[in-house]
């Protein structure tokens, strides 16, 4: 196992947001946390990358209990949900932060910027603004700033949930096929069920800050394990 | 699998942002040594006073009339200014016209001018012989060294607090309430009174507060206007200067306390009702 | 209404009947709103005229009463300029200390959570609503003769109260708040994403905020410097109580205009007055230009 949860728990002022969360994930997979909003999917994603504590349980990310480790030690990149791009820094600045302070030299952060704005098809727009660019290009951008350090793992909160309807099938793809390129484990959270079938591998699904079930999504769709899996499952099907 | 076990610390003390010991230092430190400290001071004094001291100095005549001139005072100059304040943010937020951003930027004008100054200028202006207060000496009501005075140097000082508590809030009101209601077949009268100003209320409030508390507090700009006639118009910051003067120190931080709990008492009160008011607001 | 106004919503009856409708009903109604607006803005002219734009004038008038010789003795005055220096110097004094604490105040407050942060933040908020009088005699309490730290300053031969470190300690003290009060604001609605995903990256505390955080309030910090140093200028009470009024010593320009005119030297009162009056309307005019500029 790449990243492992055993026994987390984690409450927020007496509401139980992770209930013995137990999972892992192997290397190279792409995972979804799926479940609706208040399930505590998120809390779970900001655990794993170090943003929030649990109050038990251990966390290991490669083979190493990270419990303790502050957030920039852990070797993830993290895309937030709003995407969190520096306002005041231009696309290649943002990309290059991770990278300068690591206190890498110049002419590998030059380098490093320029093929990482080829991979996300932005070689031009190195030089502008993040309120210049329109959704699906700061994503691309915070997707391409998370990967700039060589993390080796990547945890999405909600991509595309900014997003509107129509670009969001499009940049779905996209990113399903850049994380195959660059080959890195994932751990994407979601609210979208089509979303996460599409997507990932493996899909953990949550409800009420416990898990209910986790499996392919093939498993998922076939064979749900409890009633909410099937409900959630199903009304989704529906709408589609 | 390989296990490399990190030193438990603290589970909670893991903070994602670095900086969170050294803010707090420093926030800490700066704040006790300039506010917390010399604060405490006055609570040390008091305990030297006896309570039966302290009931006398705090009830004698001259300390009750200056609480009460300063209370009065302060209080109508408040209410003036939640009307004049609620007028002057509805212009500035709804109205566009040539002259606005210099009467924007004049708002502030009692912020920045130097209390003394307003002062000497207010009594100026309002005295027997001033450009104003002439028209009403001939009306025979008089301004400077009189209650009417001292409120108008109140005004002074307090309308900015309205006015900056009331305009961003109106600014970010939406419309859509007010033309649902217009909508509905309501009038303007009644759309103002029963959509808009329920909405502002808790921003009024809240200026009001501020410019009452000011006006309690205020020295520079009411003491000369004020004129200072022991029981008519001495007014409570001055009587701590005049016990001071004479250094009558347990006196002075006796009437500086009562005044001291009344602003907080009065801070508290208005912060509990406004918060009331927004989770009414809100439902 | 003009004719030829009404023409066209005739005009309109026969192309657009609703439309037009709605147009013919409205002006009446236009023309209410319109009585009312110049209304309000008339009473809030007349109001701004009255309470702050006279006194300002009255303070010109009287500091040229008497001519440019007059004026020009008053303001160029030994005292005067001693004051004027005394003022400067608590100024800048001020705004160097509340600015530091105004952004690691607002920093802490608006980046991490933390138990009882709101009873910091309404602590802070105290100077606010303490009278001016009041801050000066808490300062006499500590540090005078009487007060509890009075007996360790004479024995080093300190002195703070009834001289220049008192000026500067009570105006510091009565505009504390401010810069914090101007940044806080900026930097909770601005969220903490960008300074965790720096984090998350591995930058230190230092560089994130000179990079993430700082660029974020520089115009927020701007303002609030204007604003202390306004405050800090103009403070009169709490000085007045501290500084024993000690000609050449202790004495700032407000207290300096105090005297003047209790000496009944009106011009000379109001002449040193328009000194604060010019500084105070820089100020706002800075200021109304760096809202101008962040728009």
């Amino acid at each position: 196992m790449y990243v492992e949860m055993k026994e987390i728990c984690k409450t927020f002022d007496g509401f139980q947001a992770s209930d013995h969360v137990s999972f892992g994930i192997e290397k190279g997979q792409m995972a979804a946390l799926l479940g609706p909003s208040g399930s505590g999917k998120t809390t779970i994603l900001r655990m794993l990358a170090g943003l929030d504590m649990p109050d038990s349980g251990d966390i290991m990310i490669n083979g190493i209990l990270v419990n303790d480790l502050p957030g920039n030690k852990r070797g993830i990149g993290f895309v937030f949900q709003n995407y969190a791009l520096f306002r005041y820094m231009t696309v290649a600045d943002n990309i290059a932060f991770g990278l300068e302070v690591q206190k890498k030299g110049k002419a590998e952060i030059k380098e490093r910027v320029e093929e990482l704005l080829e991979l996300i098809s932005m070689e031009d727009l190195g030089k502008r603004y993040p309120h210049q660019l329109s959704g699906g290009q700061k994503q691309r951008v915070a997707f391409a700033r998370a990967l700039a350090p060589r993390p080796g793992l990547l945890l999405l909160d909600e991509p595309f949930a900014a997003i509107d309807a129509k670009v969001r099938r499009e940049l779905r793809n996209w990113l399903k096929e850049m994380i195959g390129r660059v080959g890195i484990t994932s751990i994407f959270v979601t609210h979208d069920q089509e979303e996460a079938m599409e997507v990932a591998n493996q899909v953990i699904i949550i409800n009420q800050g416990k898990i209910e079930q986790i499996g392919t999504p093939k498993e998922i769709c076939f064979h749900p394990q409890t009633e909410f899996v099937s409900d959630f499952i199903e009304t989704d099907r529906w709408i589609v | 699998m390989e296990q490399q076990i990190v030193k438990v610390k603290n589970k909670k003390g893991v903070r994602v942002i670095p900086g969170f010991g050294l803010s707090m230092g420093v926030t800490l430190a700066m704040l006790s040594c300039i506010v917390l400290i010399p604060l405490a001071s006055i609570f040390i004094s008091v305990s030297k006073i006896s309570l039966q001291e302290f009931v006398e100095i705090v009830t004698s005549r001259q300390v009750m009339s200056g609480y009460m001139v300063s209370f009065t005072c302060a209080f109508f100059a408040a209410i003036i200014n939640g009307a004049f304040g609620l007028v002057l943010a509805w212009v500035l937020v709804r109205y566009d016209f040539p002259g606005k951003r210099i009467m924007d930027g004049m708002i502030e004008l009692p912020f920045a001018l130097p209390t003394a100054v307003a002062g000497i200028s207010l009594t100026f202006l309002y005295s027997d012989q001033g450009w104003i207060g002439q028209l009403f000496d001939k009306a025979g009501v008089r301004i400077a060294y009189t209650r009417i005075g001292i409120t108008i140097a109140m005004v002074f000082v307090g309308i900015p607090f309205v006015v900056r508590s009331v305009q961003p809030v109106l600014a970010k009101l939406d419309r859509q309430y007010e033309e649902a209601a217009m909508m509905l077949g309501a009038g303007r009268w009644r759309t103002f009174f029963r959509v808009v100003l329920p909405e502002l209320f808790p921003a009024l409030l809240a200026g009001f507060g501020l410019a009452f508390a000011r006006g309690i507090g205020e020295y520079g700009s009411v003491v000369f206007i004020a004129g200072n006639i022991p029981y008519e118009t001495q007014i409570a910051p001055l009587l701590i200067m005049s016990k001071l003067e004479q250094f009558k120190y347990s006196d002075a931080t006796a009437i500086a306390l009562v005044l001291l709990l009344v602003s907080f008492l009065l801070m508290f009160l208005i912060n509990s009702l406004q918060i009331y008011m927004q989770r009414f607001v809100k439902n | 209404m003009s004719k030829k106004k009404q023409r066209t919503y005739q005009q309109d009856i026969v192309g657009d009947s609703i439309n037009s409708l709605r147009k013919v009903v409205e002006p009446p109604k236009e023309n209410g709103s319109h009585l009312m607006k110049y209304l309000l803005i008339g009473i809030s002219a007349a109001f701004l005229f009255l309470m702050l734009a006279l006194p300002l004038a009255v303070v010109v008038m009287n500091a040229c009463k008497e001519g440019w010789d007059a004026y020009r003795e008053a303001v160029m005055d030994e005292y005067t300029m001693k004051a004027l220096q005394l003022t400067l110097l608590a100024t800048v004094i001020t705004v160097a200390v509340n600015t530091i604490f105004g952004l690691f105040a607002s920093f802490l407050l608006s980046k991490f959570y933390f138990r009882g942060r709101q009873v910091l933040a309404a602590l802070i908020d105290i100077p606010f609503s303490i009278s001016p009088v009041i801050a000066g005699l808490v300062f006499i309490l500590t540090f005078g003769n009487m007060g509890w730290m009075g007996d360790v300053l004479d024995k080093y031969n300190i002195k703070i109260v009834f001289a220049v470190p008192g000026v500067v300690l009570v105006t510091v003290f009565v505009t504390f708040p401010f810069v914090f009060r101007e940044l806080f604001p900026v930097l909770n609605a601005q969220g903490k994403d960008e300074e965790e995903a720096a984090a998350l990256m591995g930058a230190g505390g230092f560089t994130i905020f000179r990079r993430i955080t700082l660029p974020h309030i520089k115009w927020a910090l701007l303002y609030g410097i204007i604003l202390c140093s306004a405050r800090a200028m103009g403070e009169f009470g709490a000085v007045s109580v501290i500084s024993g009024h000690l000609r050449g010593k202790t004495n700032t320009l407000p207290l300096h205009v105090e005297i003047l005119y209790n000496e009944f030297n009106t011009t000379a009162a109001f002449a040193v007055s328009s000194i604060l009056v010019l500084l105070a309307v820089l100020i706002l005019v800075v200021k109304s230009l760096v809202e101008w500029k962040k728009e």
